[in-house]
């Protein structure tokens, strides 16, 4: 790990004005994804600003019947919070599907959103990798490759990595919004859908935030009802990344939503695809899955959402 | 306690350095570094008030240092473990503010003024907690080198069960959770056993939960 100084801002307008300030500046939450990557030195930041302490570890009741989750509210205390629990199940579900009981205690919500992928050709500092290395090329992409993990929709010819949340699969399918506070104190929406970038020629850009602009709160819009399943395939019981997970809202009526983790740079979803829903798992996936461009490793995955979907609305 | 280790010069010292040089010449080839390799925006050193086992401990420390290296190399107490140091083995588990958490993957400058708990705090040979005792009395270890994690999780995921935190496979969120094999397997994941004693750990954990039922 490089060297770096280290502060505690005052409040979250401080902390974006100064991580805007600062050159090399990161901000750090639970740090369980960033000081990973530093060991490794695929972040190498100057400057450290710990947003700990800055009072966004509250979870609130919004006018419209909704919940403000403050950014520094843990994985564990979102997924057990007894209004979560009983009117967003989808949410608790997903986020008990990731990561270990360690990892939930100490990972954020924020944080949660903006961790990187586990792509191996990103984490490996000896292979060529457009996201780490803007212009190095994609080691994904290369005779040989091992590409079972990566991603087979949204995808470009520069990267093909996942976005490896389990969380932000729930969020989009929940319409989620995330608040930010900016360098110049201005405050601002975007909508989850909004938030993750697709790679197309520029893989190291993978957030609509601004430089220094910091995640505040996400919230969550007034419940939704119906019945609410997260399915995860992986390739252990527990503790791994997605190969495919769909997250699923189903009214009585037949109409839903449907997201999909584990296939994209970003969690899945579209509404025409979600329009589909009354006439079973193929026709969906048909549409939600429309472009899609597999390599010949990981084109199982179109199978496996497409069976994982019947699966689930069978059960249902 | 048994005495203090002398640190100066060990094999694994040594061999871990050889392995950092090696490592920084990769990064030097794969072009890695995307940052500014400009200079840090003030100190690199940092003082922390710990309190470690129910004592204030004050350090001054690199910003580098994981709160597992403080616990380790700054304060010797070395019954908290490294193991893959990067949150995947759980060797490092310890409790921090009564959470379990990857010491490996915090730094000890996020800890100012926390209550660190670590195994020696637990328990001694003389006087164990009933967690160490049912690992003793079933054999859930080997070589012992993931225990120290491995008891503290146990304690957190009977307390975690108990406060209504979810898991995996629960089954109805808003029930009460039932203290099951599959609930104890799945909140213990984040722990590895080389040796695989996960049979007998299974067994000291479900031991200790029914006796303190």
């Amino acid at each position: 790990m490089r060297a770096f100084s280290y502060e505690k801002p005052a409040d979250p307008a401080a902390a974006a004005a100064r991580a805007a300030e600062v050159e090399g500046a990161k901000f750090l939450a639970g740090g369980t994804n960033l000081l990973d990557l530093m060991k490794l030195e695929i972040e190498i930041p100057l400057h450290v600003i710990d947003v700990n302490g800055l009072g966004l570890d509250e979870i609130t009741e919004t006018e419209d019947g909704g919940l403000r989750v403050g950014t520094l509210v843990t994985n564990t205390a979102l997924s057990a919070d007894s209004r979560i629990r009983r009117d967003y199940p989808l949410l608790t579900r997903a986020i008990a599907a990731g990561a270990t009981g360690q990892l939930r205690n100490k990972a954020t919500t924020g944080g949660n959103l903006l961790q990187r992928t586990r792509c191996p050709y990103f984490y490996d500092t000896n292979m060529p990798c457009n996201k780490r290395a803007p212009g190095s090329g994609c080691g994904a992409l290369t005779e040989g490759a091992f590409s079972r993990q990566l991603g087979v929709i949204g995808t470009s010819d520069a990267c093909i990595a996942t976005h490896p949340s389990d969380m932000a699969v729930a969020m989009r399918a929940l319409d989620a919004v995330v608040e930010t506070v900016t360098p110049t104190g201005m405050t601002r929406e975007i909508p989850l859908e909004e938030f993750h970038l697709l790679p197309g020629d520029t893989p190291e850009d993978e957030t609509a935030l601004m430089p220094g602009e910091l995640i505040t709160h996400v919230r969550l819009p007034a419940p939704v009802g119906g019945t609410q399943e997260y399915h995860k395939v992986r390739d252990r019981a527990s503790y791994a990344f997605a190969l495919v997970s769909v997250a699923l809202v189903r009214q009585a009526d037949g109409s839903g939503r449907v997201a999909l983790g584990g296939v994209a740079p970003k969690p899945w979803r579209s509404d025409a695809a979600d329009a589909e829903l009354p006439n079973g798992a193929s026709a969906v996936m048909s549409v939600l899955l429309d472009g899609a461009r597999p390599t010949e490793e990981n084109a199982f995955k179109i199978t496996l959402a497409e069976r994982t979907l019947a699966a689930m609305l069978k059960e249902a | 306690m048994s005495p203090p280790i002398d640190f100066s010069l060990r094999r694994r010292t040594l061999l871990a350095g050889t392995a950092a040089a090696a490592a920084f010449s990769a990064v030097n080839r794969g072009g890695a570094a995307a940052q500014s390799t400009g200079a840090t925006a003030g100190p690199e050193t940092t003082t922390v008030t710990l309190s470690v086992n129910g004592e204030e401990r004050e350090l001054t420390v690199d910003n580098r240092t994981t709160l597992l290296d403080a616990l380790r190399e700054h304060l010797q107490l070395t019954g908290t473990k490294k193991g893959c140091d990067h949150g995947q083995c759980g060797a490092c588990t310890c409790t921090v503010n009564g959470e379990r958490i990857n010491s490996c993957l915090s730094l000890a400058v996020m800890h100012d003024g926390d209550a660190v708990e670590t195994i020696e705090g637990i328990g001694q040979p003389e006087s164990m907690d009933p967690m160490q005792a049912a690992f003793v009395e079933h054999d859930g270890f080997q070589c012992g080198y993931c225990t120290p994690g491995q008891i503290q999780s146990a304690r957190k995921v009977i307390e975690e069960i108990r406060a209504g935190i979810p898991s995996h496979v629960t089954g109805d969120l808003t029930a009460e959770i039932a203290i099951t094999d599959a609930e104890i397997r799945e909140r213990m994941s984040g722990n590895i056993c080389r040796c695989g004693a996960y049979a007998n750990i299974l067994a000291a954990i479900t031991q200790v939960a029914e006796e303190s039922a």
